[in-house]
């Protein structure tokens, strides 16, 4: 049982053998089936994750949360699918009609498509790629397109705006989030996954860099779109944004995407800050080292669906500010001081680096918040941006 | 026909035909998303070369930034939704033949170059990515490029703001 | 086993339609398209050649690296100048900004 999964690639190749399937094509019928099962299992997962986040949120909020349908509530996704897959399927007349169906698909497949490259346990991944820290944010430029389609094809002058907003939302955010990425790289080396790793068994990234941890959180939480930076699909002042005119399961794709994304930012996370799978007895047991990414994932996930549950919505200006004014300029001072931190002190014991460098973070954190308590960003009046309404409770 | 070459011809057929398609719709979203779809192709070829780091630069740079702008301009600047008059002018005939034109002279000067049907050589073991890493600061290597990049990036940054909309309310105003 | 020689080919078929499309669309952002085509396919051939000629020098991967850097530059000013005329004059046809015209 130690190592579930070579234990299963053995016995699905031995089954498939013995139906006469022929040697060469047979590591081609399992990688094909193992992509198969990465994405399947990640839509999959999206069922508990709605569950997980509804009961969280009800429980932040001071009530129950789903307690009809099924045992605590478990089913209640299950019947929330049901419903949406039985709506009728509407498309909007005078809409762009192959933009319209391939926005929520694009939009599933930047979020599918990022579980390619994490590893989940020693050795259990989809692929190694030379370049994998690079291929995360890389893979998020589908989803602002999936947005951007999907605006324009509804022929509705509000999910266009929303779009407009979501895509300079987006663009803006990749920035502090490749940013924060590139910290562990520098520490670790490499831009393999599997190096980041690797490299943090003496010390998680995390303690060695909050500051980049929180601020990858940050900027990872507005790619997505999640609070408080809801602004893409802001219910109270666009109806629901860019996917006002989706209904039926296309609004379900849209609704599984974003999910999936905010676990699988939870799941980055885990791998470049709290160790991914490291732990102890994980290299000798894949199985266990699977575990503990697991449960690393679901804590990461935890706090965005703390986030979702306490913080009021940003406002779009102020959101742009933050990214360009905060996040970004604390980034590259970060990353400067870390790199010449490690660089000074590479000779010296492991605990006076980690304690410079986290010196150096908290120095950073306190800079950032200082810049963040000056006097607020006036709107400008009559500028390109009106201010938007304030809303009276 | 090996598994590469299958792969290389159904990366560039796939371009080849995105492309066309968007310099040829008169939709222009469609055009634009035409163009995002020939950029994840050529990044596909790049992975055949090899070039790991240039899939995820073509991307995250050119699809996520460039093809992102040229959508947004392109939506930004429709009146109506559908594309009436026509997207050609009248010299486009003409734009037609000096293309094939410079194509077959790109063709015909290329094929007489010396090593023109070699096939790849191995990489050298070390990480590619790192030794690029190595030669873009090396002062011996490609410092003074990669420092000339950065001030273009940054007058370009500031020019572009500048350009289009200023910072001083009611500048800019159509 | 891909020799060089198809890379090659695909690079000018894409600079052949690129040039196209910049030479023959009225719309300024569509024109834009084709020159992002064009600056493809030369990203394609010192790709292709750093990869079959000499892959332990770095010569082509930086030269393709800076060719980006360059490309979205170019565009990120080409756009900023059609939204300022789109600004001024209501359209994208450069045919139609034709105040100096003598």
């Amino acid at each position: 049982m130690g190592d579930v999964f070579a234990t299963a690639a053995d016995w699905i190749s031995s089954i498939l053998a013995r139906l006469g399937i022929p040697d060469p094509a047979l590591p081609w019928i399992l990688a094909v089936a193992r992509a198969f099962l990465l994405g399947v299992s990640g839509l999959l997962l999206v069922v508990f994750l709605i569950w997980f986040e509804r009961k969280i949120v009800a429980r932040m909020q001071d009530r129950i949360g789903p307690n009809r349908v099924g045992p605590y509530g478990l089913l209640q996704t299950i019947a929330d699918v049901l419903k949406l897959m039985l709506k009728e399927d509407l498309v909007p007349l005078r809409g762009d009609r192959i933009l319209f169906h391939l926005a929520p698909i694009l939009t599933v497949m930047s979020v599918v498509g990022l579980w390619a490259v994490i590893p989940l346990a020693a050795g259990v991944y989809g692929a190694d790629l030379e370049v994998g820290a690079l291929y995360l944010p890389a893979a998020a430029v589908l989803a602002t397109l999936g947005i951007l389609m999907a605006g324009w094809s509804s022929d509705n002058k509000f999910a266009l705006m929303s779009a407009f907003r979501a895509a300079a939302q987006l663009v803006s955010y990749a920035t502090p989030a490749m940013l924060a990425l590139l910290v562990p790289v520098m520490l670790a080396g490499t831009l393999r996954l599997d190096g980041i790793i690797a490299a943090q068994d003496g010390m998680w990234y995390g303690v060695t860099a909050p500051l980049a941890a929180l601020v990858f959180l940050t900027a990872s939480l507005a790619e997505v779109g999640r609070a408080p930076f809801e602004l893409l699909e802001a219910e109270s002042e666009l109806v629901a944004g860019f996917h006002t005119e989706y209904s039926g399961i296309r609004f379900g794709m849209f609704f599984a995407a974003e999910f999936l994304h905010a676990f699988t930012i939870g799941s980055i996370t885990a791998v470049m800050f709290l160790g991914g799978w490291q732990g102890p007895g994980a290299a000798r047991y894949p199985t266990l080292g699977a575990v503990y990414f697991v449960v690393k994932s679901f804590a990461a996930y935890f706090l965005l669906v703390w986030a979702r549950a306490t913080l009021p919505r940003v406002r779009i200006d102020r959101m742009l500010d933050f990214c360009w004014k905060v996040l970004t300029p604390a980034m590259l001072v970060l990353i400067g001081a870390v790199a010449v931190i490690d660089r000074a002190l590479a000779g010296s014991p492991f605990w006076a680096r980690q304690g410079a460098l986290l010196g150096a973070n908290v120095l950073v954190a306190a800079g950032a918040v200082a810049l963040l308590g000056r006097s607020p960003h006036p709107s400008p009046q009559g500028g390109r941006m009106k201010p938007e309404q304030e809303r009276t409770p | 026909m090996t598994a590469d070459q299958i792969l290389f011809l159904v990366f560039a057929i796939l371009g080849l035909g995105l492309a066309a398609a968007s310099v040829a719709l008169r939709n222009l979203v469609r055009a634009a998303f035409a163009l995002i779809g020939c950029l994840f192709a050529v990044a596909a070829l790049y992975a055949l070369l090899e070039a790991s780091l240039f899939v995820v630069a073509q991307a995250a740079v050119y699809v996520g930034a460039i093809a992102v702008l040229i959508v947004l301009v392109v939506m930004l600047t429709r009146r109506e939704l559908r594309e009436k008059a026509t997207q050609t002018h009248r010299y486009a005939p003409l734009a037609a033949v000096l293309a094939a034109l410079i194509t077959a002279g790109l063709a015909a000067g290329l094929s007489r170059f010396a090593s023109f049907a070699r096939t790849m050589p191995a990489l050298p073991p070390d990480d590619m990515v790192i030794r690029l890493g190595d030669a873009l600061v090396d002062p011996s290597g490609f410092l003074i490029p990669f420092e000339a990049v950065s001030v273009m990036l940054l007058s370009v940054l500031i020019g572009a703001v500048f350009v289009a909309g200023g910072t001083r309310p009611g500048r800019g105003k159509g | 086993m891909i020799p060089l020689s198809w890379y090659l080919l695909f690079a000018a078929a894409l600079f052949g339609i690129g040039l196209y499309g910049a030479l023959a669309r009225r719309n300024a952002v569509a024109a834009l398209m084709g020159v992002e085509l064009m600056l493809n396919a030369v990203a394609i051939n010192l790709l292709a050649f750093w990869r079959y000629l000499d892959p332990g020098r770095m010569n082509g991967q930086v030269f393709a690296a800076v060719l980006f850097a360059v490309a979205a530059a170019e565009t990120a000013v080409g756009l900023a100048l059609i939204i300022s005329l789109y600004r001024l004059r209501r359209t994208v046809l450069p045919e139609e900004a034709d105040l100096m015209r003598g």
